[in-house]
């Protein structure tokens, strides 16, 4: 959509006048700092920059730019690796960083009510003085917001025993584009008519504009223990994972590193890894007391029977969070051994981690480009990073053509494109392998049941029956991440 | 155990163009929950059978008219269960009608409810289209999360042919304490504050009922720590507390289940009380009416399901939030076709 000239002027002058010159962005190095989110090789300047401070401004903001037809995208704090909340050159970008107040803990009731801009992190810190954590622990946790969370539905290490954002969230209030106030959701479980929370979760921002949140907290378990197990063949490290859950333990964490992940980790972190394994375990157990002392038995044994060459039980706190640390430098680590990596974000069914991972491995053969493997095992949520060279003559074209072959075979083994990152604009060309057009179709008509004018966030999560192209990924040049101060997993 | 996907689907088209509505009948074990609809029956009971069962995944697939008693048969043969309990109300009951009703047991406040447990779904929708969303994986953002829109959406959204369910293990151990209470509510909510493995807590004529699972020695020291007398056959105490056998849901009262905070104070409303979920589900009988009972489940922050009685059974919903659910009723069933007025009168 076009949308110059006068009629953008005076739209500015409005949004000026509501929400006061200081709040209104419209300078291009003012611009600059939200050209782009964690996946940066999209970047556009968007016509404006918002930063309203109250639920009044945000349904003001969304009333006046859908009388003007003009696109609106929400944006925390830009952590995001799938470009979803990359602006539109003729649209606002809508920040909710001013929403950063916690409003409530009830450590009664064990929730906490917090505006979109907080962070993470916060919340557990805040929670943590009455013996409560929120479970959600995406490795950006420090810096992205819970209203980005919702809208991504994010995961972190702890969601295979604790679950993803949709399963720990109570209520939500949502702007619609319209300017409507919504109240979805309640400390009371399971409200009545439509499961509207869980729709809005994971929407990445297509249907509604996150003003406030409620979230579960749970108490502190009373232990962690975290073991490492050692292999020298990764069949046998990822039969082991099947093994674990078939041996009716749900552990808290259970990720796998592969070889060339190991080393690369180990020389970064020093972690005391097995460097001439093909393939590590970490596994977490979580609870009582007496329940990890029974888990970790069963555990070891389950490891030792599916082929371990070793199993290490962190003697304390120290060693625990040493072999976390590993794990969580693994991605810096890799980009320290290439000048650049790809990572994707597939998920297959744990059975079929064992050919996947082999499957993977000869097409790395076949188009002659390495791959280290850093995952989250126990849901089957594989990141492949395929190491290449930019600057290698059709180094680029080759790593997306394979990374295209890595999200056709998760779809192929039943499984989907993306686990955690979200579609955003890098993942549209993989949905039309995964949804036929009537599927689309359906999701376009949900898109316009709270968007009649297609104006929030538009273009992004869902691709249009007319495009169907190529596979994107998180593109990585010469060890430069995005938020390289962050953790990753 | 069969297919019958093309011949539903066919008459699913048929009612879409010749415009008649259509009721989607199962097990006929929850008719008496909601609202009546008056419209030709689609028989989905006859599609039937579990597809794809891995214990190692724990995943299960089946289609909706397999019954939840085979399924939690084959499930526990390999020592697993459906996390969320779901009331059965008989033995016809089928999968497709425990996650159209979003219906869930004892346990829905420590391992989740129904919803938390989908992960993919395949529908016919308003316009006769068969489709997939979701997946047999635990992490998949692909999409909307349709499959969760559906649980619960009593079959007003379309026909849920196949489910996929997260499943988990059975734990090794279960004992239920009981003693008596006269504050239940504080103490029941505030089990869930502390490290131990409660996952069932109710409060029955007098008496809190905990459920303790897990490894067999955290199981046995939390024992220790609550106190209280162990129930002798304790499972069935909470099947007939989930099938509404207990003698509590004996009488020819309307029954109301009030959802709230797990804390919050008990509503001013005459009648009997049972509370389960931890103190967040209360059941009233009362012959107090409609309104006065939705009021005062509001004041608690709470809402109020007529259960069994004559009167509308949902609690309404307000403003932009029934405006934003009729269009998302034309979204997937521009001609509402299926189960008109189950939910709400207006769709
Ligand atoms: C003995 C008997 C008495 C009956 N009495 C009445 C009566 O008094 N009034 C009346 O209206 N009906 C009655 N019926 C018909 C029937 O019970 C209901 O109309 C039907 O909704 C009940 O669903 P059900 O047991 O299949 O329950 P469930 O299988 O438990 O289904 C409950 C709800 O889920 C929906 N549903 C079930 N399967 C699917 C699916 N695959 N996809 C989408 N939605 C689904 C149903 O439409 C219903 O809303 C009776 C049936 C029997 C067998
Ligand atoms: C180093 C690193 C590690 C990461 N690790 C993980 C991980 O372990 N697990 C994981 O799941 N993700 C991970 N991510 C991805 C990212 O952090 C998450 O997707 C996060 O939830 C995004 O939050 P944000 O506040 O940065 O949102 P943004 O990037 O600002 O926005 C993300 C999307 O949400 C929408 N949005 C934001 N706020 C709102 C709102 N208030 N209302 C409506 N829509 C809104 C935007 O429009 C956009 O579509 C990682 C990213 C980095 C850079």
């Amino acid at each position: 959509m076009q949308f110059g000239g006068s009629g953008r002027e005076s739209l500015i002058l409005a949004l000026r006048a509501m929400l006061g010159e200081e709040s209104v962005l419209t300078e291009k190095e003012e611009l600059a700092p939200f050209e782009c989110d964690g996946l940066s090789v999209y970047r556009k300047l968007p016509m404006a920059v918002l930063l309203p401070s109250t639920v009044e401004e945000v349904q003001g903001v969304l009333r006046l730019c859908s009388d003007h037809g003009v696109p609106v995208v929400a944006r925390g704090a830009g952590t995001g690796l799938s470009g979803g909340a990359l602006p539109l050159k003729d649209g606002v970008l809508m920040s909710l960083s001013r929403f950063d107040r916690i409003i409530d803990i009830d450590p009664v009731q064990r929730i906490a009510t917090i505006q979109p801009g907080v962070r993470n992190l916060a919340i557990s810190e805040a929670a943590a003085p009455h013996g409560l954590y929120y479970a959600p622990d995406p490795s950006s946790q420090i810096a992205c917001t819970i209203g980005g969370n919702v809208a991504e539905n994010s995961g972190g290490v702890h969601c295979l025993k604790y679950g993803l954002t949709v399963h720990n969230l109570l209520a939500l209030k949502v702007v619609t584009m319209e300017g409507e106030l919504v109240e979805i959701g309640s400390g009371a479980p399971d409200s009545q008519g439509y499961d509207l929370l869980a729709l809005m979760t994971g929407s990445e921002g297509l249907l509604g504009v996150i003003v406030e949140v409620t979230v579960k907290l749970l108490a502190r378990p009373e232990r962690a223990q975290v073991l490492l197990a050692a292999f020298d063949d990764v069949r046998h490290a990822a039969e082991a994972v099947g093994a674990v859950i078939s041996a009716g333990i749900i552990p808290a964490g259970l990720e796998m590193m592969d070889n060339l992940a190991i080393r690369a980790a180990e020389d970064f972190a020093h972690a005391g890894y097995p460097v001439g394994a093909e393939a590590i375990l970490l596994c977490e157990l979580d609870g009582t007391n007496a329940e990890v002392s029974e888990h970790v038995m069963k555990v070891r044994e389950v490891m030792q029977h599916a082929g371990a060459t070793e199993v290490r039980t962190a003697r304390d706190e120290e060693e625990r969070s040493m072999f976390w640390k590993g794990r969580k430098s693994a991605f810096p680590a890799v980009g320290r051994i290439s000048p650049d990596y790809y990572c994707m974000d597939g998920t297959i069914p744990r059975r079929n981690l064992p050919e996947v991972l082999e499957r993977i491995a000869s097409l790395s053969r076949k188009y002659g480009l390495r791959v280290a493997n850093v995952f989250h095992a126990g849901d089957g949520n594989l990141h492949p990073l395929i190491l290449f060279d930019a600057n290698g003559e059709g180094e680029l074209e080759r790593t997306e053509a394979f990374g295209r072959e890595i999200l056709s075979l998760c779809i192929e083994m039943g499984g989907t494109i993306t686990g955690e990152h979200g579609v955003g604009v890098e993942k549209l060309d993989s949905m039309c392998l995964q949804f036929n057009p009537a599927e689309l179709a359906q999701f376009h008509a949900i898109k316009s049941a709270f968007d009649q004018k297609g104006l929030l966030n538009p273009g992004k999560a869902v691709p249009t029956l007319h495009r169907c192209a190529e596979f994107g990924a998180m593109h990585v040049h010469e060890g430069n991440l995005p938020h390289a101060h962050l953790e990753r997993f | 155990m069969a297919d019958i996907e093309r011949r539903l689907q066919e008459l699913a088209k048929s009612a879409i163009d010749s415009g008649t509505p259509i009721a989607i009948i199962a097990g006929g074990t929850k008719s008496f929950l909601g609202n009546r609809v008056a419209a030709e029956p689609l028989h989905v009971a006859g599609h039937s059978g579990i597809v794809d069962y891995d214990p190692r995944e724990l995943v299960i697939t089946a289609r909706c008219g397999t019954k939840l008693e085979e399924i939690e048969q084959v499930l526990s043969a390999s020592s697993q269960m459906l996390p969320f309990e779901p009331p059965r109300f008989g033995g016809a009951a089928t999968l497709g009608g425990a996650v159209a009703c979003g219906l869930s047991g004892p346990r829905r406040p420590y391992a989740g409810s129904v919803r938390d447990h989908v992960l993919g779904c395949r529908i016919i929708n308003g316009r006769g289209e068969i489709l997939n969303f979701g997946g047999k994986v635990m992490k998949n953002v692909a999409g909307f999360d349709v499959s969760r829109l559906m649980t619960g959406a009593f079959g007003t959204l379309g026909v849920l042919l196949e489910i996929s369910l997260r499943v988990l293990p059975r734990p090794a151990a279960s004992l239920t304490l009981v003693r008596e209470c006269r504050d239940p509510v504080p103490y029941l909510c505030g089990l869930a504050s502390k490290p131990i493995p409660v996952d069932a807590a109710a409060h029955v004529e007098g008496l809190c009922h905990i459920r303790l699972s897990g490894s067999v020695r955290a199981v046995s020291e939390a024992r220790n720590q609550l106190g209280g007398d162990t129930l002798d056959g304790h499972e069935i105490f909470w099947e007939d507390l989930r099938e509404q056998r207990l003698p509590f849901f004996g009488s020819d009262a309307p029954l109301w289940r009030i959802a709230s905070g797990p804390s919050a104070p008990m509503p001013n409303l005459q009648g009997t009380w049972m509370i389960d979920w931890g103190g967040s589900q209360r059941w009233l009988k009362s012959m107090a009416g409609e309104g006065e009972v939705r009021q005062a489940a509001e004041a608690i922050g709470g809402h109020a399901t007529l259960f069994r009685g004559e009167g509308n059974a949902f609690h309404p919903l307000k403003g932009a939030l029934g405006v934003l659910h009729q269009r998302l009723k034309a979204a997937f069933d521009p001609k509402g076709i299926f189960n008109p007025g189950r939910l709400y009168p207006e769709f």
